[in-house]
């Protein structure tokens, strides 16, 4: 098992390099750069200037000591300096970072914690009633847009029913580190989170019902059943371990979907994450933010697929070799 | 001449390992098999699953690629042939399958599904096509209106008769049979059988006959090859091999074969431990020092065993 | 005769389909006694797939209906609820299934879903459990019992994991096994020694054994009697000498002539006219056999045929077995007719 996770994580490796390459080359294929984001229409600066701040920053070098740079300087934890914002791209993250983070976390706990109960019960008592009302709020959330139901969450507990901050992450009159500072956080988080949640849990009440409903009918389920095993015991011993296989593999993907997701959710709540930045970074044409940004979330993919693999070999042994 | 000459036939299989998906080692699926078919003979390659019977029958018509030896069919050599020139020769070889429930496109009525491969190899209207097909739908004992009818509306041993119905169309003159009867049961896989032995007089068909099922195969086989491991164990006429088994495996299998006599069945199984005992035992004298079966050996001009040079 | 372990009378098991009921199993009864094979053989949509089923439960309860009686130990199992059926299953009735690639779980070791009955069934230390399922491991042939406990389904070949399924069977000691099919997946070598570990076993265990199959030879290498089925009904049952050496009723005689290995090289094998009628489809009065057998007159048949004791322990089906002749004999027996 150690050794699995190991070899998994050595794989990672060439998987980041590939993808720090590809975001290179295709950030320095989009029209424009820092200097024309920065000083394009400004009529003080002559595009003579503006040539001479490219050669200082190494933006006419080739593209492959750009990224050689680049790549030299990031594992080292400086990911250069923002144009925009003049000040380095790291710390300049570093508290969005966290910010996404615990939002994204909090999607996906909450969104679990909502569907895999859900899941069991309608695939257990598939055609029941309950069944069809849970089928009935699955097509709602299916079917709604994420930034309608964000802003209709918004519209009603932020401003009709006043229950919660309309934006930002904390309070900030509130000292770091004290209780009432967490409380804030907790309350700034709870409107973009449970509207990303309640979405999110769609797709994962409908893959853990439908495997449900495919395991009840397998061979084993039958020998279980043969050997006298009460029915709860045939659901908690022998069905729900099979069908949270693709739950698990769903894990990677489901993390892809928060990402997106993020990016609506902070606009909306202006809720200072890296979604928000990284749409001022592209309007401003911030090249090293963006990369930056977009090199965090295929980390974060590349991460949660890896993760579900583990997830995956620590259930099903089948997976366990190699 | 014989119709088809497979000369040292192997079919390997790549297995990837490790980060660049490597070749690190192959599976010999077939590992040397030779053999020879007379026109109008029918052939059975029996063996369990895994023995590389199956795969020998797709190599020989290219489902599979051969890695080595030759597949000789009217002299020609199939197994080094490009896709163009072997496509000359294909029509003469036709496979049939294992499930009548998923070899038959369910989408497609019987008349498309049978005119298939009239279609891929000749240029005819519409008109000669209906008629070929009709001739041929009645010539297997279907109804003329079948044709418009789909796979699901017919039982097994109908469908069987469609996918024959459909091998049979550009008159060939080998048929492949890859298992034809064990998806039915025993008085279905009657009916199939018999038919197989009817068409094979009328049409002059020389039948490769793939199974595991070693009733079937000596009803209807008059020369058996016995597989294991992809290379032959045993080849003879079925008198040979039923009632005189020389190799250990070839036992082996005859003796699991249901006795149908229920006051032996205690002798059987005694019959079975005796052998199994030997297997255990002498097991390893079948092999040569690579741990590779050893080539066939002639002992009568119809039998030939793979065992030691010189005897055991 | 040995004391009776299962007795059915008149089962009949009717599936829901599209608002009406239709038999799958037409009024069957019969007994298993302590330490009988009793094999019920036919071909597929007979109905001998949806007995193993009702007698252990395993039907989809809203679109079955039972009835008749099956008694084990006195009780009639299609009244019982499910918690009471729990009970009984897989203590004194055990299942071997048909495909042993699929049987298990594949999430579990083997020691685990082997130990698994005996957590409902039997009040047992986990060591003295770990003991008893190397124990039953050694049983079913398995000799590397030890390290076969800790491994998982798939790390085992066929032949194993049924005979791994067999354990799990045998685990509280039943005293009623039902095996639905239980060499038909294998190869042949793996089903032979299934079979002849199944001999061993009944040798040792006083278990009635219900042995459900379409192979006429599995049926003469393990049973001690047989119920031939054919469209939800028993047409003949006998003792398996008697069956094999004078079968009466046309299916079995049919059955019998269309095996290849049970007739000379080449010669040309029986064909039953026509297909197995559908539930939906299947007309239940008269003879049900009678459309596959059209060159038979009519009034051999009896207007209700039942089940006629010919010798001792030996019945068929409706009177048409006295004038049955196949229909490349028809010469010589319509002389037979005549006289």
């Amino acid at each position: 098992m150690v050794k699995f996770i190991f070899r998994r994580m050595l794989v990672m490796i060439p998987q980041l390099l590939l993808l720090s390459l590809i975001i290179f080359v295709l950030a320095k294929q989009m029209p424009g750069d820092a200097v024309t984001g920065a000083f394009m229409g400004n009529p003080n600066v002559t595009p003579e200037q503006m040539e001479k701040i490219r050669e200082e920053y190494g933006l006419n070098d080739p593209w492959y000591v750009q990224y050689g740079a680049w790549i030299g300087k990031a594992v080292k934890g400086d990911l250069g300096d923002s144009y925009t914002h003049k000040q380095p791209v790291t710390s300049l993250l570093a508290g969005r970072v966290v910010n996404t983070v615990t939002l994204s976390l909090f999607i996906l706990i909450v969104s679990y914690i909502i569907a895999i109960p859900l899941g069991i019960i309608a695939g257990r008592w598939a055609d029941s009633w309950a069944d069809k009302m849970i089928i009935t709020y699955n097509y709602f959330a299916f079917a709604t847009p994420l930034f309608v139901f964000s802003l209709l969450m918004l519209f009603f507990f932020g401003f009709v029913l006043g229950w919660f901050p309309t934006g930002n992450s904390v309070d900030v009159r509130l000292e770091a580190g004290t209780w009432d500072f967490y409380v804030s956080k907790f309350k700034h988080l709870v409107l973009p989170g449970m509207s990303g949640a309640l979405l999110a849990t769609a797709g994962t009440i409908q893959y853990l019902r439908n495997d449900i409903i495919d395991t009840k009918l397998k061979d084993f389920v039958k020998t279980a059943r043969a050997k006298g095993v009460p029915e709860g015991k045939v659901y908690t011993r022998h069905i729900l371990r099979n069908s949270m296989l693709p739950i698990a593999a769903f894990l990677g993907y489901e993390i892809t979907g928060l990402i997106a997701g993020s990016i609506f959710l902070e606009m909306i709540f202006s809720y200072p994450g890296l979604g928000q930045l990284f749409i001022q970074s592209i309007t401003g044409r911030d090249f090293t933010v963006t990369t930056a940004i977009v090199m965090i979330s295929g980390t974060a993919v590349i991460v949660g697929t890896m993760l579900s693999d583990i997830i995956l070999s620590a259930i099903d042994p089948r997976i366990r070799i190699e | 001449m014989s119709l088809l000459n497979v000369n040292n036939l192997q079919v390997h299989f790549p297995i990837r390992g490790g980060f660049f998906r490597r070749v690190v080692d192959q599976v010999r699926a077939v590992d040397g098999v030779s053999f020879e078919l007379e026109p109008g003979e029918t052939y059975g390659l029996v063996g369990e699953s895994g023995c590389g019977k199956t795969t020998t029958g797709r190599a020989i018509i290219g489902l599979n690629k051969a890695t080595g030896g030759e597949v000789l069919f009217n002299g020609d050599n199939l197994a080094t042939m490009n896709g163009h020139d072997r496509r000359k020769h294909i029509r003469d070889i036709q496979m049939i399958f294992q499930d009548p429930y998923s070899s038959l496109n369910g989408r497609k009525n019987v008349l498309n599904i049978i005119a298939e491969p009239l279609r891929n190899f000749e240029r005819l209207s519409p008109k000669e096509e209906l008629t070929r097909v009709q001739n041929m739908i009645e010539r297997v004992g279907l109804s003329p209106e079948s044709i418009y009818k789909y796979p699901h509306q017919f039982s097994g041993g109908q469908r069987q008769r469609i996918g024959i119905a459909r091998a049979l169309m550009l008159n060939p003159k080998l048929i492949i049979a890859d298992e034809p009867v064990s998806a039915l049961d025993v008085s279905v896989q009657a009916q199939v059988l018999n038919f197989m032995q009817e068409i094979q007089k009328d049409f002059g068909l020389t039948y490769l006959f793939i199974s595991h099922d070693l009733g079937v195969i000596k009803h209807i086989c008059d020369r058996i090859g016995i597989m294991y491991k992809g290379r032959f164990v045993e080849e003879g006429t079925a008198e040979d091999v039923y009632n005189n088994p020389q190799h250990l495996y070839t036992k082996r299998l005859i003796a699991a074969i249901p006795e149908m006599d229920p006051a032996k069945r205690f002798e059987k199984m005694e019959l079975r431990q005796e052998i199994n005992t030997a297997y255990r035992t002498e097991y390893d004298s079948y092999f040569d020092k690579d741990g590779r079966m050893f080539d066939l050996k002639p002992l009568t001009p119809t039998h030939s065993v793979a065992i030691q040079q010189g005897g055991m | 005769m040995a004391e009776t372990v299962l007795e059915i009378e008149n089962l009949r098991t009717s599936f829901n389909i599209k608002g009406n009921y239709y038999a799958a199993v037409d009024g069957v009864s019969l007994t298993v006694h302590k330490n009988e094979v009793v094999a019920i053989v036919g071909e597929s949509g007979c109905g001998k797939s949806a007995l193993a089923l009702s007698i252990i439960g395993l039907h989809n309860t809203k679109t079955t209906k039972l009835e008749g009686q099956v008694n084990l130990k006195g009780q009639n199992l299609l009244n019982l609820p499910v918690e009471k059926l729990n009970k009984i299953r897989g203590k004194d009735l055990g299942m071997i299934f048909q495909d042993p690639m699929t049987a298990l779980n594949p999430l579990a070791t083997i020691g685990r879903q082997i130990a698994e009955p005996m957590d409902y069934h039997m009040k047992l230390s986990s060591a003295a459990k770990k003991k008893r399922v190397l124990e039953l491991l050694g049983q079913v042939g398995i000799k590397d019992a030890n390290r076969i406990y800790k491994q998982y389904p798939h790390e085992l070949s066929g032949g194993m994991r049924q005979r791994v399924v067999i354990a799990i069977a045998l685990a509280c000691n039943p005293v009623m096994l039902i095996a639905d099919e239980p060499t038909t997946a294998l190869d042949v070598t793996i089903q032979a020694q299934i079979m002849d570990l199944m001999k061993e076993l009944q040798r040792i265990t006083d278990s009635g054994i219900i042995l459900i199959t379409h192979d006429l030879g599995v049926v003469a290498e393990m049973a001690n009697r047989v119920a031939v089925m054919y469209a939800g009904e028993f047409v003949e049952i006998a003792d398996v000498n008697t069956l094999f050496s004078n079968p009466l009723h046309p299916y079995t005689r049919s059955l019998l002539s269309s095996i290849p290995s049970n007739m000379t090289d080449k010669e040309e094998l029986h064909v039953i006219e026509g297909i197995v009628p559908s539930i939906q489809k299947l007309d239940r009065e008269g003879c049900r056999f009678a459309p596959r057998i059209p060159w038979i007159s009519e009034d051999a048949h009896e207007d209700k045929p039942t089940l006629h004791e010919v010798e001792p322990g030996h019945f068929v089906r409706c009177t048409c077995y006295k004038k049955f002749h196949f229909p490349e004999e028809r010469v010589e027996d319509e002389n037979y007719v005549t006289t």
